[in-house]
């Protein structure tokens, strides 16, 4: 999750011949994936191809390109990273991330399956007036994915630079390094646009399978590494972990990064704790609200189909991030916490690190593949949810209101995925400086707030209609992003110790008035309630429509 | 349908393993995240070696996760896959057949 681009202390960590293995795996994984994705282009014909795969793909597949989508270079190197600087917190993020699927598995994803098509959008807008639902969707859609996008493209971008060890002053094919990150940027972005323009969701689904199938394969190896270097003692791996890290016994309990004690202080202390509820409830209550998660259980046959995906990729995440506890306390114990913030200050670099400290420059130039191909295929996933949000729901429904051609809607989503692709980035190349971590809190945060009550209520509540739909997404879209903004993310906070500014704005910039930086304790409820108070002032109602979404949502009676 | 005894049975069965289930496992998650917050000396207890309890806590937050998802999955395909399969088949009959 602290998947951030700030001020990378480079240290001029790879040999020569390192970066042109590590350049050349690069350049593998790219041709192969653009293999793909030509592959799936001549497969991809009409709208169902492009926007769904075909739904073809079977439970197993699905649940491997869940997890390729689901597992963003944030799950790799960032958890990895808090462990290896902050120890047990790490394990919070993963846990919440985690459990977030049985929302998916048990209230989502089969009645979603059976009752929507392309969107998240065909499932709000079932019994309820077309063009507000889907407006007020797409706006949600768009928003989560770009600033998720933002996140893994600047991300992308430092982390790149870095693992191919171009530092400043130093230059790599003549690029010093901000060129390198731009480049990347660039790069990353047109690769994304090229996925998902040609090959639709069957390139994008094989792209996060081979993505998965490459980081479940790398984390293995390392993690099998780490244990023999103890003797399978994990006892003794968390022992070295909390000695290398000179905090002690402290590393292995929580409290070092999230709801810290501040001595002296009881309401600074309440707020510390508070935001850990805070964050715990958007990692639990985010996922099944995130749009480019929810249009991967159209690529599937049945409901059955998509509880199975739901099911491997639960089993996928769940021995993942069991691997990445042995991957940072590992890189705490082997590479220690001064050699990472060396690196990067933010930790994001402790799992490469760790593998060239355990395998040396073949395994580092692996690891950095992999963790290169995490973000491609999760940038692809972001851009094809946020197209086809644009086209299905707005172009297609809201300006033509229903009369537009399978033909011309796949066209205006391959258009869609190009500015899209264009917009992010051209905000990555400014936000690059940005500390980027909020980001990813932030999509969570807004696909909590902003998605998940309506889809509750729109599955569940008979009473609910177009006027609490509208006012559950705004409501939860306006009020996380106003409350980020007005947060110390934003503005105000010092660095206790160096004195700098600790937020986006530099020092001496103070407007932030809402005290936690995870707006999810607020906007969840505040958009909760906003739905209820929306469905009940206005007369709406349609029985029997709900009665009809009911039958076919439990059944897949005349499901797509 | 919707009147059907067998979707309302449908229906009923379903939420009636769904949603105590979602409390269920939500108020587990939140009680192990205000312990985290509030309980710290609790959480370090040790168990066995280096593993305290906030470890064992966090691995059984996992084994829960694991156990619910198969739970559910058995449930669904012994009590809801059959009756749905029952209902979808009819709806979908052509009129003539019915």
């Amino acid at each position: 999750m602290n998947l951030a681009s700030h001020q990378f202390l480079l240290a001029a960590p790879a040999a020569a011949g390192n970066r042109a293995l590590t350049f050349s795996l690069f350049v593998v994984l790219v041709i192969a994936t653009l293999g793909i994705t030509v592959w799936a282009g001549r497969h991809t014909k009409t709208a169902t191809d492009y926007y769904a795969g075909g739904r073809s793909f079977s439970g197993i597949q699905n649940g491997l390109a869940i997890g390729g989508d689901y597992m963003s270079a944030a799950s790799f190197l960032g958890i990895a990273g808090i462990i290896a600087l902050f120890g047990y917190d790490g394990f919070l993020y993963s846990i919440g991330f985690l459990v977030a699927w049985l929302i998916a598995l048990l209230l989502v994803a089969e009645l979603l399956r059976n009752s929507g098509r392309y969107t998240m959008a065909d499932v709000l807008s079932y019994r309820m007036r077309q063009r507000p639902v889907r407006t007020a969707a797409a706006a949600s859609t768009v928003t989560v994915s770009i600033f998720y996008l933002l996140a893994q493209m600047v991300g992308a971008g430092a982390l790149v630079a870095l693992l191919l060890g171009i530092s400043e002053g130093q230059s790599f094919l003549g690029m010093s390094a901000d060129g390198a990150k731009i480049a990347t940027i660039v790069l990353v972005g047109i690769l994304m646009i090229v996925y998902v323009t040609l090959g639709g969701m069957k390139g994008t689904t094989w792209v996060q399978i081979v993505k998965a199938v490459l980081l479940m394969g790398g984390a293995f190896i390392m993690t099998a590494l780490v244990l023999f270097k103890f003797g399978f003692n994990i006892s003794e791996m968390l022992g070295s972990a909390a000695e290398a890290s000179g905090k002690g016994q402290e590393f292995l309990e929580p409290g070092l990064r999230y709801g810290k004690d501040i001595p002296g202080d009881a309401a600074a202390t309440l707020i510390s704790k508070l935001d850990l509820v805070s964050l715990g409830l958007a990692l639990v209550l985010g996922t099944a609200g995130l749009p480019h998660i929810l249009i991967r259980f159209y690529t599937v046959p049945t409901a059955r189909a998509a509880r199975t995906s739901v099911n491997w990729a639960i089993a996928l995440i769940g021995t993942f991030y069991l691997m990445t506890l042995a991957l940072g306390f590992g890189a705490a114990a082997l590479v220690g916490s001064a050699a990472i913030t060396a690196q990067d200050k933010a930790g994001n670099t402790a799992a490469p690190q760790l593998a060239e400290a355990l395998g040396g420059p073949v395994l580092l130039a692996l690891i950095a593949a992999v963790a290169f191909a995490t973000i491609l295929a999760v940038v692809a996933g972001l851009t094809l949810a946020s197209s086809s949000s644009l086209a299905h729901d707005f172009y297609a429904s809201v300006i033509k209101r229903g009369k537009a051609s399978e033909k011309e809607e796949v066209r205006v989503a391959r258009i869609s995925a190009f500015v899209i692709g264009g917009i992010s980035i051209v905000l990555a190349i400014f936000a690059q400086g940005l500390n980027v971590a909020f980001l990813v809190a932030l999509a969570f945060a807004i696909a909590a707030s902003a998605n998940l009550p309506t889809i509750l209520l729109s599955l569940f509540w008979k009473r609910f209609n177009t006027a609490g739909a509208v006012a559950g997404i705004y409501g939860g879209l306006i009020s996380s992003v106003v409350l980020v903004f007005f947060s110390p993310v934003v503005s105000g906070k010092v660095d206790p110790v160096t004195g700098a500014s600790a937020s986006l704005f530099p020092l001496g910039v103070d407007f932030a008035w809402f005290p936690l930086e995870n707006p999810g304790l607020v906007s969840v409820p505040f958009s909760f309630l906003c739905a209820i108070l929306g469905a009940l002032l206005s007369k709406e109602r349609n029985d029997r429509k709900f009665a009809e979404l009911e039958v076919r949502s439990l059944t897949g009676a005349g499901a797509h | 349908m919707s009147e059907d005894p067998r979707f309302v049975g449908l229906r009923r069965a379903f939420r009636g393993f769904v949603f105590p289930m979602t409390v269920a496992f939500l108020v587990w998650y939140l009680l192990y995240v205000l312990l985290s917050a509030y309980a710290r000396e609790f959480m370090a207890t040790p168990v066995a070696g280096n593993l305290n309890v906030a470890f064992v806590f966090g691995i059984l937050q996992f084994v829960s996760t694991f156990l619910i998802a198969w739970w559910y999955s058995r449930f669904a395909a012994r009590k809801l896959d059959p009756v749905a399969d029952e209902i979808r088949a009819e709806l979908e009959a052509p009129e003539d057949a019915r």
